[in-house]
């Protein structure tokens, strides 16, 4: 029960990008799917984008809201790498792995198209993001990620007055759509 | 044009709950009787939304960057370790968190600059689809007529060989501290002469010890005795491909400065399904060929090599595991035994500008005669 309700917490913790949560999930699980990745003909560097890209799949899940998970943070985890390694040989058209140690393995199908439709989404963005150019990438970056508001960016970026910067972002917010929707569209 | 800033700038302000009850209740009623402002709340709505995701996975990904590197230093995790150089790297990285925020406006500035210079500058028409990336270095050609001049004033006295005019070039970077470097065999074509440039502005006198024009690669070796070997290279040379949507940068001489560029790797392979290359997204301009592609680990992936004049910012690298070919090619020699590539970088977890800072040193103009 005490194990449930620390597990619950830790999970919490990675939802708010806690760094002692993220952590916790590290050392515990981390050993585990590298020895999962390097037995079955990955490296080192292979385990890392494996685990990491494990973990995301867990945030967008817990970040989710609606999230409950029915087994343990360790078998879930083992499940997607287990899954996503797989993925990944089978891309390079290696199909065997080998047998498993005595993990246990829940389903994570479901998930993972989630995942994958999200990841896509996300190359997308950065894809449109590169694609503006600077001084458009910055401004927007200034603006909608580090949250400055029109009299700093005005400040940092040189213009007269916040009205010019914000005639600038408004421009610049109308390209990056375009370039994100373009791609979104067709290739939805 | 004003109406539609507005228009936006009431859109976000409601997305983000930003309004007062009363505007609130007015944008309400104004999108319940315009369904073009509906649809726009509704598109904005879901494009925001995007974009703090982009930005969440993003921070969640250097987040466990940072965590992987700490845990495997301190041994929480069987990770391999950062080595030597990399390993005090990491120490001041861990006591000096601070983003030099000054640097990156210096950065915009300059970028911004060169995207000028670049939409200014006009496309020169060839009849090749594919035009080379070396080019005509004119102030250095004025600065070594000047040169020139003096020199054939002393030489009057003390009877020197001519000095050299160099004319075209690119750029190069060393391999092995101890005076090899890469660069495009398309830029030292021809060439009965070679120097390189380093950024602090020395020149060194260099022969092709390697071409390959196949993969469009040469090694040269600088031959100056004044050339003393500068400490290991900090990045590393990387033997796998890199990912598709990697953000990338580049170092290089299109200018008679050094300049730095930033992209993604666009696709595996290079021009028609050419596999020897990759193609990159980068603002390369004439001058760059030759010059490193690093990864944000500082590892080399590939050397800039030419441009497609049909597509603005579509740039080819050849990859960099075919450096190592050229290298154990170049080794059936065996008086180039001793040459050693550098493996693994130095530079990981390094902000942006303190790698380039670094890496500055090693990159190097490529001049021809």
């Amino acid at each position: 029960m005490k194990a449930a309700v620390n597990e619950k917490l830790i999970l919490q913790g990675l939802a708010n990008n806690d760094k002692k949560a993220i952590e916790t999930i590290y050392k515990e699980n981390y050993n585990m799917v590298q020895a999962l990745v390097v037995n079955n003909s990955g490296s080192a560097d292979d385990a890392k984008d494996i685990f990491q890209e494990t973990l995301i799949v867990l945030y967008e899940k817990v970040k989710s809201g609606t999230f409950e998970l029915n087994c343990q943070i360790k078998t879930y985890v083992y499940s997607v790498s287990r899954r996503l390694w797989l993925k990944r040989l089978m891309h390079q058209n290696r199909f065997n792995l080998n047998p498993d140690s005595h993990e246990e393995v829940v389903s994570v199908e479901e998930d993972l198209e989630e995942h994958e439709r999200r990841d896509s989404e996300f190359v997308l963005m950065e894809k449109a993001i590169n694609n503006l150019g600077e001084p458009c990438k910055s401004l927007l970056e200034a603006f909608y990620m580090q949250k400055k508001n029109m009299q700093e960016i005005a400040a940092s970026f040189g213009y007269t007055n916040p009205d010019n910067a914000k005639n600038q972002k408004y421009k610049c917010l109308m390209r990056l759509k375009k370039l994100f929707f373009t791609q979104y569209k067709t290739e939805s | 044009m004003m109406d539609d800033i507005k228009i936006m700038d009431a859109v976000e302000r409601y997305i983000n709950g930003q309004m007062n009850p009363d505007e609130r209740v007015y944008f309400e009623q104004l999108r319940k009787s315009s369904p073009d402002i509906d649809q726009l709340v509704v598109e904005h709505t879901f494009f925001l939304h995007q974009l703090n995701r982009f930005d969440e996975t993003k921070k969640l990904k250097h987040q466990l960057d940072d965590i992987h590197i700490d845990l495997a230093e301190k041994g929480l995790i069987r990770s391999p370790r950062l080595k030597g150089r990399a390993k005090v790297v990491y120490l001041v990285n861990r006591y000096k968190k601070t983003a030099a925020i000054a640097a990156s406006i210096a950065g915009i500035t300059v970028l911004t600059m060169s995207a000028l210079i670049w939409q200014v500058s006009p496309v020169k028409q060839q009849s090749t689809e594919l035009k080379d990336l070396s080019r005509e270095i004119r102030a250095i050609k004025n600065q070594n007529q000047q040169q020139n001049r003096e020199i054939n004033t002393i030489k009057k006295n003390i009877g020197a060989p001519p000095a050299i005019n160099y004319t075209t070039g690119g750029s190069g970077f060393l391999i092995d501290a101890k005076g090899y470097l890469v660069t495009n065999a398309h830029v030292i074509d021809n060439a009965t002469n070679i120097a390189v440039q380093h950024a602090g502005g020395k020149d060194y006198i260099a022969k092709a010890v390697y071409v390959d024009k196949a993969r469009d690669l040469a090694i040269l070796k600088i031959e100056d005795t004044s050339f003393k070997a500068s400490g290991s290279l900090p990045y590393g040379i990387k033997k796998t491909s890199a990912d598709i949507a990697e953000p990338v940068y580049t170092l290089g001489y299109p200018r008679n400065e050094i300049v730095y560029g930033e992209g993604y790797l666009a696709a595996k392979t290079g021009y028609n399904g050419d596999t020897l290359t990759c193609q990159i997204a980068i603002a390369a301009n004439p001058g760059n060929s030759g010059g490193p592609i690093l990864n944000r680990n500082g590892e080399v992936v590939g050397i800039l090599s030419a441009r497609q004049v049909s597509v603005e910012g579509a740039v080819f690298a050849t990859q960099a595991k075919y450096i190592y070919q050229a290298l154990s090619e170049l080794q059936k020699d065996t008086s180039y035994k001793k040459v050693k590539l550098p493996a693994a970088s130095s530079l990981k977890g390094e902000d942006r500008q303190q790698q380039v800072k670094k890496i500055s040193e090693f990159v190097y103009m490529v001049k021809v005669s």
